[in-house]
């Protein structure tokens, strides 16, 4: 009961920011790039629900357009970081013990020694700051992520009976690993995914804050909050809100990635019964 | 245990000569010219020459390379281009202030964390575990530097108690310090604190399901006794694990609450480097953070082998 | 006074009720055997006398031991009483100690627990001489050895020696020896009998294996379903059984199926010279790469239509040998001839000889992909083929595998958790039979099946070697199976054949000292039946 509540909880609050995000592609509130001086720093009221910002700007329109690329950022760095982690790892667990294992293992090690704000600094020391360098800085460091992951249940895959059936079958060990390993991984793969894109939110909007992701005019809920910083004594509301949406999405993607957990795992389930 | 030292050590140094390598390639030889990059669209080519000529830009890579680790091996990290300084002294002055922000966040996280994740362990399913799992929810959700700035909200603005940013100088005695790191601190703790609770949690419950706690009890133990001489020394090899990562977040975690509190840390003199594109002074201090988190790694690789006698003495 | 009363006990788990109506009693310097199939109830009876049993549980009627009242006592109480008055023995001895503690303070620590003014050096000593009366002596065993050091048995040993430390009145053993290889079972066996002896202990030994029990007990609790179905004497002959379920377990037990032996000598597999390396991590940076040899030297011959056993303990590198002849093994030296063909190392092995070699294995939980169906799981061989076969010669084919092992074909729509332990091994059975193979090597296929399902499969082999001329290679270490469906049987031990033979000569006229100790270390139900 408690696992379908998760599931639910999560689900919800983080469908209705994707749901914003998409919405923003057709309709937004108002214009964020039309500024409005006579409009700004308004709290809350009917005609901007959530306020306007030192540009009179509406903030529910731009955290609906941040949520866009919150999002869009966290979908391709995960995405990345599943795209060449699992295979790497598959190919690893596959041929245990050789040279290349031994090599993506000591490449997982180093990656794990730059955290992403880092390579998000070199990158934009040499190339200037840009929201893509957000999505390479968190996608490499999201590779070894998913490269241990795979890896490690990988090895015990390798080690059931099944996979020694597959092999009496004549079935070479990339074969194996698409057939038998990897949709066997895919339950765990879907939950560290969920829990790896709320980290990459979370590190998107440091990255912003920080002024090495997104850039204006483009919206960014971590751009937001570092605007809002030098008015915070003023007006509260616009760093609030903003916050607000960054730890909704992340609570909605965690609580959704423990409901799936806890739902793929058979002795859970069971015990629920 | 001395040949396990030993082979961790050796990877400790192959790690740091690699993470050297990528570091210089990214920052001198990506960009082509690093001279003219730092300078800018509208530099002279006589001024791009004398550059050239300071950085020693004329010698090949790897001499530049050899030239630069051997440099920082004896402590000279170069000059500054900005500041006309030596970029030891600037690292060390930021040092001082950044480490000890991380190092106060890592003690007192774990300091929240381990009461809480036994707590709730130990009565697994119980309300108390249900209503404290739920607060660690919401913090692993929290961004740390807009906690900061809900805090510098409430307790400086509105309540007064601190002062909202800024830094006495160690000069001024260490209580005035080490208020001004208090709420950098707290507001870096805390998630993390969240998280950490959680894996001692869920550590620990998975120790409490292996069969020597039953062969505990059915010594006599109680279910205290048991969880405090046989549990928690298991559940620590995960927690380890955690804590040896985390330092790295915290670390970069601290950099950008230097933000939020106008601290003059590394954070601020490495977001100052990269605006004015001052490479000498962003090489060396990324080069130093990523010697930290491998010595940190390193630190938790032998921990682990003082903890667990199956890495000391294998069979 | 009765050492152990248990009257009209009943348990339920989160309202699931595990035991019903359960009634046993216990004198001292006596030994209960309870018997029963995996969850018969027969360790949750241990747990209830202990009262470790899982959050949830609501134990009914009584336990005395000695007088004192169990299901009543405070939880204070009841921990005064374990590890002091009433001890058990696990199953699991490889994960039964903390891996972080070492032998000697895990023994010292069930003194200390009970009797806390006991000075350190104290309780070290009596931890030691604890340790020593379990037969692990103080020059090769001494108490700063950390478990992952000891073998298994000898972890069992210090389970042991920590149970009875204190000198309890009642020692509770849960299938103590059922992850040990024979011979170590005979030694923790008789480790066992002298402690009762000596310490004039009661003795709860629970088993699944029948002849185990029979060997040791002065009386004997048959379990079924969370109920005792018959309370015997020990020295009990068929006939006196009256509950049909024990009459079926004791026949199942000496199972032997009827077979048609072939007479032809020619060989279909031989093997010669065999070397199987493994290499192992340097001692030093800079030594000599250390390898282990698995295989040594070994050469045999499987003629066409027979039933060869290969019989060794854990470790005597019989997988690695299996592995070799299915062609998935490096071999280091020798040479393997499928009917004249020769298997090369793991890559290149011909699919024409893949195809007339099948494999069964011993998990029937871990030998299947669970993402996939039972047509999928079972045709898998299929790949063998250089041409596809037809969608519905497929079906044909999956249909009448499915038959020969008496599933229906319908069966093929199912997933594999659908399926009991039994019928998981019938689908392996018919995964390997679907190809039409002349050998099947059998991986100790019927080492985790329950005695009656055991012998269910064991007849549907020698079934099946009939009507289609297979030839098996029976691989175990259980030496009654073996007994039992082969003709002729090797004894591995340390990487080579140390005896081989015509399956009857071996086990009654065995000739190597090592197949002696063997056969002298089976528990004797074994030679009273299969007489």
């Amino acid at each position: 009961m408690n696992i379908s509540r998760n599931i639910a909880i999560g689900a919800m609050l983080s469908g209705v920011f994707t749901i914003a995000a998409l919405v923003s592609f057709v309709w937004i509130p108002y214009d964020i790039e039309a500024l409005s001086i006579a409009e700004r720093m308004r709290t809350p009221s009917l005609a901007h629900p959530l306020g306007t910002d030192h540009f009179g700007r509406d903030i529910l329109s731009m955290i609906m357009m941040g949520a866009r690329t919150s999002i869009a950022v966290a979908f391709v760095a995960v995405g990345i970081g599943m795209g060449f982690g699992v295979p790497l790892g598959l190919a690893a667990a596959a041929k245990r013990g050789s040279l290349m294992d031994e090599l993506i293992g000591r490449g997982n090690d180093l990656v794990f020694a730059f955290p992403s704000l880092l390579i998000a600094i070199l990158i934009t020391a040499t190339f200037g700051p840009s929201a893509l360098n957000a999505i390479i800085a968190i996608g490499i460091f999201n590779i070894p992520v998913f490269a241990r992951l795979t890896r490690g249940a990988a090895l015990s895959l390798w080690k059931r009976d099944f996979i020694l059936a597959a092999r009496v079958a004549g079935k070479g060990s990339a074969h194996i690993s698409v057939e038998h390993i990897l949709p066997n991984l895919s339950n765990l793969l879907i939950v560290q995914g969920t829990i790896q894109f709320s980290l990459a939110i979370l590190a998107e909007a440091a990255l912003s804050y920080v002024g090495l992701g997104a850039q204006p005019p483009t919206a960014s809920w971590g751009r937001m909050l570092a605007d809002s910083q030098t008015m915070i004594s003023l007006a509260p509301h616009l760093a609030l809100f903003p916050g607000m949406a960054i730890v909704l999405t992340v609570l909605g993607l965690n609580l959704l990635g423990d409901g799936l957990r806890d739902f793929f795992d058979p002795r859970l389930r069971n015990a629920e019964k | 245990m001395l040949r396990f030292a030993i082979l961790r050590l050796v990877s400790l140094g192959l790690s740091l000569v690699v993470a050297s390598i990528v570091i210089f390639t990214l920052i001198e030889i990506i960009p082509g010219d690093p001279a003219a990059f730092m300078l800018g669209l509208n530099a002279q080519a006589d001024t791009i020459a004398v550059l050239r000529a300071e950085l020693g830009l004329d010698a090949s890579p790897l001499e530049r390379y050899f030239g630069w680790v051997t440099g920082m091996l004896t402590g000279d990290f170069g000059t500054s281009y900005t500041y006309r300084t030596p970029v030891s002294e600037m690292i060390g002055e930021r040092l001082w202030i950044s480490l000890p922000l991380a190092l106060i966040a890592l003690g007192l996280s774990t300091l929240i964390a381990f009461p809480v994740g036994i707590l709730a362990a130990s009565r697994r399913g119980s309300l108390v575990d249900t209503v404290v799992m739920g607060f660690t929810q919401l913090g692993v959700a929290i961004p740390n530097f807009w906690f900061a700035m809900l805090m510098v909200l409430v307790f400086s603005i509105n309540l007064r108690w601190f002062s909202a940013g800024g830094f006495p100088g160690w000069d001024e005695g260490l209580f005035a310090c080490l208020k001004a790191l208090t709420l950098p601190a707290i507001s870096l703790a805390l998630p993390q604190a969240s998280i950490l609770a959680r894996v001692m949690r869920s550590a620990l419950v998975d120790t409490l399901d292996e069969d020597f706690m039953r062969t505990a009890r059915a010594k006599g133990l109680t279910r205290k006794q048991a969880i405090r001489h046989h549990a928690l020394r298991n559940a620590m090899i995960p927690v380890l694990t955690i804590i040896g990562l985390q330092f790295s977040f915290l670390l970069a975690g601290a950099i950008i609450i230097e933000n939020v509190f106008f601290l003059p840390g590394l954070g601020r003199l490495i977001f100052q480097a990269i605006s004015q594109r001052d490479l000498i002074v962003v090489e060396s201090v990324v080069m130093l953070l990523v010697f930290a988190v491998i010595l940190v790694n390193f630190a938790v690789d032998i921990t682990y082998a003082l903890v667990d006698p199956r890495l000391r003495r294998p069979s | 006074m009765t050492l152990l009363d248990i009257q009209n006990v009943s348990l339920e788990i989160h309202g699931k009720p595990i035991l019903r109506d359960i009634s046993l009693s216990l004198q001292q310097g006596r030994i209960l055997g309870i018997i029963g199939e995996s969850g018969s109830g027969k360790s949750m009876t241990a747990y209830s006398v202990m009262q470790l049993l899982p959050d949830g549980s609501d134990t009914s009627g009584q336990i005395l031991i000695n007088g004192f009242d169990v299901l009543s006592a405070p939880e204070d109480a009841l921990c005064r009483l374990r590890g002091n008055e009433v001890s058990i023995v696990f199953q699991e001895p490889m994960t039964a100690l903390n891996p972080l503690m070492n032998i000697g303070n895990q023994v010292a620590e069930a003194i200390r627990v009970h009797e806390p003014s006991t000075p350190n050096h104290v309780a070290m000593q009596r931890a030691r001489s604890s340790l020593n009366r379990c037969e692990l002596p103080a020059d090769r065993f001494p108490l700063t050895l950390y478990p992952h050091e000891l073998s298994g048995g000898q972890r069992q040993r210090v389970v042991i020696a920590l149970a009875i430390a204190l000198q309890p009145k009642l020692l509770i053993a849960d299938e103590p020896t059922t992850a040990l290889d024979v011979t170590t079972q005979a030694e923790i066996l008789a480790l066992l009998r002298r402690l009762v002896l000596e310490d004039e202990m009661g003795l709860m030994l629970i088993s699944h294996d029948l002849a185990v029990v029979t060997d040791m007990a002065d009386e004997i609790a048959i379990m079924k379903d969370g109920e005792i179905v018959e309370n015997l004497p020990s020295q009990v002959s068929f006939k006196d059984l009256k509950h049909p379920y024990s009459r079926a377990l004791f026949a199942a037990s000496g199972y032997i199926p009827a077979r048609v032996r072939s007479d032809q000598t020619e060989p279909l597999l031989s093997v010669r010279n065999l070397v199987c390396d493994y290499h192992l991590p340097r001692a030093s940076l800079l030594g000599p790469a250390k390898y282990f040899r698995a295989v040594d030297d070994v050469s045999f011959d499987i003629r066409k239509g027979e039933s060869l056993g290969l019989v060794g303990e854990s470790g005597c590198g019989k997988s690695t040998l299996a592995r070799a002849i299915l062609g998935i093994q490096k071999l280091s030296k020798g040479e393997i001839h499928f009917d004249g063909m020769r298997i090369n190392n793991e890559q290149d092995v011909e699919s024409d000889i893949r195809r007339r070699m099948q494999v069964v294995f011993q998990d029937p939980y871990g030998s299947f992909n669970p993402r996939h169906r039972v047509d999928r799981l079972v045709s898998e061989p299929f790949h063998l083929y250089k041409t596809p076969l037809t969608k519905s010669a497929k079906q044909e084919a999956i249909a009448s595998a499915l038959r020969d092992v008496g599933l229906e074909p319908n069966d093929q729509y199912k997933f594999i958790h659908e399926f009991s332990g039994g019928q998981r091994q019938r689908i392996a059975i018919a995964r390997a039979l679907i190809i039409r193979p002349d050998l099947i090597l059998l991986d100790e296929a019927t080492s985790a099946l329950d005695v009656s399902v055991r012998a269910q499969i064991l007849d549907l082999l020698a079934e099946l070697s009939e009507s289609y001329g297979l030839t098996y290679l029976f691989v175990s270490h259980d030496l009654s199976v073996v007994r039992s469906i082969t003709d002729r049987v090797l004894v591995m031990k340390d990487g080579k054949i140390v005896e081989h033979g015509e399956t009857d000569d071996v086990f009654s006229a065995p000739k190597h000292s090592y197949t002696r100790k063997l056969i002298a270390s089976a528990p004797r139900f074994l030679q009273a039946t299969t007489r």
